[in-house]
């Protein structure tokens, strides 16, 4: 058994504990926000924050989390996401959006940390997250509009 | 493969009573376990008013798209046609997409219903409008009878109707309106009269992409006790089962059976890791007797020896060998481009419940007479029997669109099967993983191309040779009748076999060899690689000429206004004539696919490391009227980083029949770092719309090729990129 706080209820789940969190999110809990899109820590997409780090959840297994934080883009309520998903509107980032969560979750983390990030600090943050739709500029954009929302 | 579509061309035609039905039921009655939040409500019958447009009586507007919406925005786009027509207020705009019936829901350029070819737009414009106006009409007609005064005393604003001192909302009016006589004729705005043609209109969905898109993609259908279903298929493509040992599998907890299919072998569990995890334990004997086992190296032998063999004759126009052979100068090259993977972040992925009458299917569906024809002939059922319920797509790139419905037939197996063992229904969501995905087939077909090209002393162009040798993608599929003539598959010439250059004398040709690889479209097509090699090749021809390359394609586009006015615009924007600044590098490439015109200057550098930094990429386009400039935009960014995505590392190889890549750390897309800053200048325009999906990707590779060609003085011919360490 294990048991942690997601997006500020307490779980506890009783599964193989080698099972990664994002099966445990979608298949278990029926929490279908988070996505799957590669399996092995290279898309991005299946991000959500641990302890308030952006991490993988395809990688996490769920037996790891016992006592942990997580927040997902069902749960996600900070400053940063929030300015986040105001300039994701207003500059219409999504295409087909289903990278889009892996997306939020990393530039708010990145916001969180870095709250007037540099084209440079964009790339770091953002390399692991994948766009097939080539999204990426307004991404960059939305993130610095981002900072302004934040700022204002 | 025909007798699918003839099967579903003949179905029935719907009453306009029978398509309530179908419509009542495709959006809300049909739902497992109601458990699958779609966008909207099921409507009450009486309130639809064409099968394209229906009102609530809560006041919403619901567009019935058609199309599949995998990232492009055609929904948002269907949804101003009708919002135009109708003076709706946006917000009250809702969209919906049709359940499968291509008597009503054809793509009209197709014939049946589907979306692909950058077409969405395009075969919509007149029809969706109409619609819109059709609904208006009958909302007057219906106020007009309710408050006693003539239609023509009527207005209507931002959703709502009045006239002699009355005013009602559309909804209030819905249910009248339903009833009322459908008319004739209507008359549609003029361009001058357009509201929100034309302007930037936000995407329908987009609140909801950001937060989680709840409900929206067939991998998130999440009906009550659904089971998860992973297939292990042959490692080389045509390979069948020769035995299985299951065992292990079956202890795994959580495994509810192992099914084998024609397909392959089946783990059916109560969630997707679970399938997958037991997956990797069966021992499976594959029989190799039809299977593909030529690796990439022995097929680049073989199509290589066929660039020397004359092949189909595609255009023989004029005498290109005799003006070759009098020519100042002759440019030869050889091209070759590899096989690619769509890789949509959304894996691939269908939801089956078959009870032996009928079927229902969730998923992206993005030719649905296709896939529910094919249902019908695998099942043995009435095309009445079987749903197809269309999710949003998580991109598709052409991936989603198989001429075979692969994935729906094998679904349908799987619930044959299924039902077979244990006797009765049950929901199975098929999931492949992202190795299922890249090692699937359905490539962008590997592809040769050698090109001989003629100068004569004013360095203009005098004969064109050009040979292609590739898999046809449309031989043996019921596409081929419209697209393969005398056995040459246009797909694979277009965009040099049509060429609106001036080249009088001209020859393609073309091969394709039998491979047993599955190919696609693959987002543009053929212009992936003949745009390619047109513009690197006119970029030759224009320096070995000494003149400058937009000047040189200028004077070869006296017949195409439209491609030359992009061209222009796009070299003013970027400056052309204007030197670079210190270490940039530009290069330019235009070409028309899809009807659409698009230019691209691209700006690079080296890096230390050699590789190419694309920084800017100016872009024109002509696409017609602008219906949502950007989307527009939009769609030249996103359709020009998949190019360049493509160009830089993407490569699928083969070892004896067995793909080498697996997943996005070796088959590895464009990320945030590569990408450069767009710039797009639409064209204004009152011709009719055209596609903007693909046309912004043929331009980018060969741009940033020539620019390459300026940085460094190499020609890059044998793409990828990474090949020659410039990636
Ligand atoms: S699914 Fe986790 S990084 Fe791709
Ligand atoms: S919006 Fe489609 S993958 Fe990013």
């Amino acid at each position: 058994m294990v048991t942690f706080t997601l997006n500020g209820e307490t779980k506890s789940v009783d599964l193989n504990p080698d099972m990664p969190l994002l099966w445990v999110l979608r298949d278990e809990l029926k929490m279908t926000g988070t996505k799957f899109g590669c399996g092995v820590a290279s898309c991005g997409a299946c991000t959500v924050h641990i302890d308030g780090e952006p991490t993988r959840s395809c990688q996490t297994a769920v037996g790891d989390l016992d006592g942990a934080v997580i927040t997902t883009i069902e749960g996600v309520e900070t400053r940063e996401a929030s300015a986040i998903q105001a300039a994701w509107v207003e500059l219409q980032v999504p295409q087909c959006g289903y990278c889009q969560s892996g997306q939020i979750m990393s530039a708010s983390a990145l916001l969180a940390e870095t709250p007037k990030p540099t084209d440079e600090d964009i790339d770091y943050a953002m390399e692991g997250n994948i766009c097939r739709c080539a999204s990426y500029s307004r991404i960059r954009k939305a993130i610095h509009r981002a900072a302004e929302i934040l700022e204002a | 493969m025909l007798h699918y579509l003839d099967k579903a061309l003949t179905a029935p035609k719907p009453t306009r009573r029978s398509f309530l039905k179908i419509s009542a039921g495709a959006l809300g009655g049909l739902l497992i376990g109601g458990a699958i939040p779609l966008p909207g409500q099921a409507a009450e019958g009486e309130t639809l008013i064409t099968p394209f447009v229906q009102i609530t009586p809560d006041n919403r507007v619901i567009v019935i798209s058609k199309h599949l919406d995998k990232g492009q925005g055609t929904a948002t786009g269907l949804a101003t046609l009708v919002a135009e027509e109708l003076d709706a207020a946006l917000e009250q705009m809702a969209v919906e997409f049709a359940p499968s019936n291509p008597q009503v829901y054809a793509n009209t350029l197709f014939g049946i219903q589907g979306t692909g070819g950058s077409t969405g737009i395009a075969n919509s414009f007149d029809q969706y409008r109409q619609a819109g106006a059709t609904a208006r009409a009958m909302l007057v007609q219906a106020a007009a009878e309710a408050w006693g005064i003539p239609a023509d005393q009527i207005s209507i604003a931002n959703g709502m109707l009045s006239g002699g001192g009355n005013s009602a909302s559309f909804g209030e009016m819905a249910g009248a309106a339903g009833a009322q006589a459908v008319p004739e004729a209507v008359t549609l705005k003029t361009p001058e009269q357009w509201v929100y043609i034309g302007k930037d209109m936000p995407r329908i969905e987009l609140p909801l992409k950001t937060r989680g898109s709840v409900g929206l993609y067939g991998m998130d259908a999440q009906p009550d006790n659904v089971l998860m279903a992973a297939t292990a298929r042959p490692p080389k493509f045509g390979a069948t089962v020769k035995s299985v040992d299951a065992a292990e599998a079956f202890d795994m907890p959580g495994v509810r059976d192992v099914l084998q299919i024609p397909q392959g072998v089946v783990v059916v569990a109560d969630n997707t890791w679970t399938a997958m995890q037991a997956r990797d334990l069966l021992s499976i004997e594959w029989d190799e007797i039809t299977a593909e086992t030529r690796g990439t190296d022995a097929l680049m032998a073989e199509y290589t020896a066929l660039l020397d063999q004359p092949g189909l004759p595609s255009v023989t126009r004029g005498d290109a060998p005799m003006k070759m052979a009098a020519a100042e100068q002759v440019i030869e090259a050889d091209y070759s481009f590899p096989y690619l993977a769509h890789a949509p972040m959304e894996p691939l992925n269908v939801t089956v419940l078959y009870d032996g009458d009928s079927v229902a299917f969730w998923t992206g569906s993005q030719l649905q007479t296709l896939d529910h024809g094919t249902a019908a002939a695998v099942l043995g059922l009435p095309m009445e029997k079987i749903a197809i319920h269309t999710l949003w797509g998580g991109g598709s790139f052409g991936r989603r669109a198989t001429p075979d419905s692969h994935l729906v037939a094998e679904a349908s197996m799987i619930g044959k099967a299924w039902l077979d063992k244990h006797g009765s229904a049950q929901p199975i969501k098929l999931v492949y993983s992202r190795e299922d995905d890249i090692k699937g087939g359905y490539y962008r077909p590997l592809t040769l191309h050698r090109v001989r090209a003629g100068l004569d002393a004013e360095g203009n162009i005098s004969g064109w040779n050009h040979r292609v040798v590739g898999q046809g993608i449309m031989i043996g599929t019921p596409f081929a009748e419209f697209t393969v003539r005398d056995g040459v598959d246009h797909s694979s010439v277009e965009g040099a076999a049509d060429t609106t250059y001036d080249l009088p004398d001209m020859a393609v040709d073309v091969h394709h060899p039998e491979v047993g690889v599955p190919v696609l479209w693959w987002r543009s097509v053929g212009h992936t690689h003949t745009a390619y090699v047109m513009e690197t090749m006119m970029d030759e021809l224009a320096i070995a000429a000494g003149r400058d390359p937009v000047e040189f394609r200028l004077a070869h586009l006296q017949n195409d206004p439209r491609l030359a006015g992009v061209l222009r615009l796009a070299a003013e924007k970027a400056a052309w004539d204007t030197a670079p600044a210190e270490g940039i590098h530009r290069g330019v490439a235009v070409h028309k696919s899809f009807n659409s015109y698009v230019a691209e200057v691209a700006e690079i550098s080296i890096r230390d490391d050699g590789t190419v930094k694309v920084h800017k990429v100016t872009c024109a386009v002509d696409c017609g009227v602008p219906v949502n400039p950007d989307n527009i935009r939009a769609q030249i960014e996103g359709g020009l980083g998949y190019g360049l995505s493509g160009i830089l590392r993407e490569e699928i190889t083969m070892t004896d029949g067995e793909v080498d890549q697996y997943n996005y750390p070796d088959y590895t897309p464009l990320r945030i770092v590569d990408m450069p800053q767009v710039e797009v200048h639409i064209i204004p325009s009152t011709e009719a719309p055209t596609g903007i999906g693909e046309p912004g990707t043929p331009p980018i590779g060969p741009s940033v090729a020539n620019a390459v060609f300026q940085a460094t003085g190499q020609r890059v011919r044998a793409l990828p990129f990474s090949k020659h360490g410039l990636a």
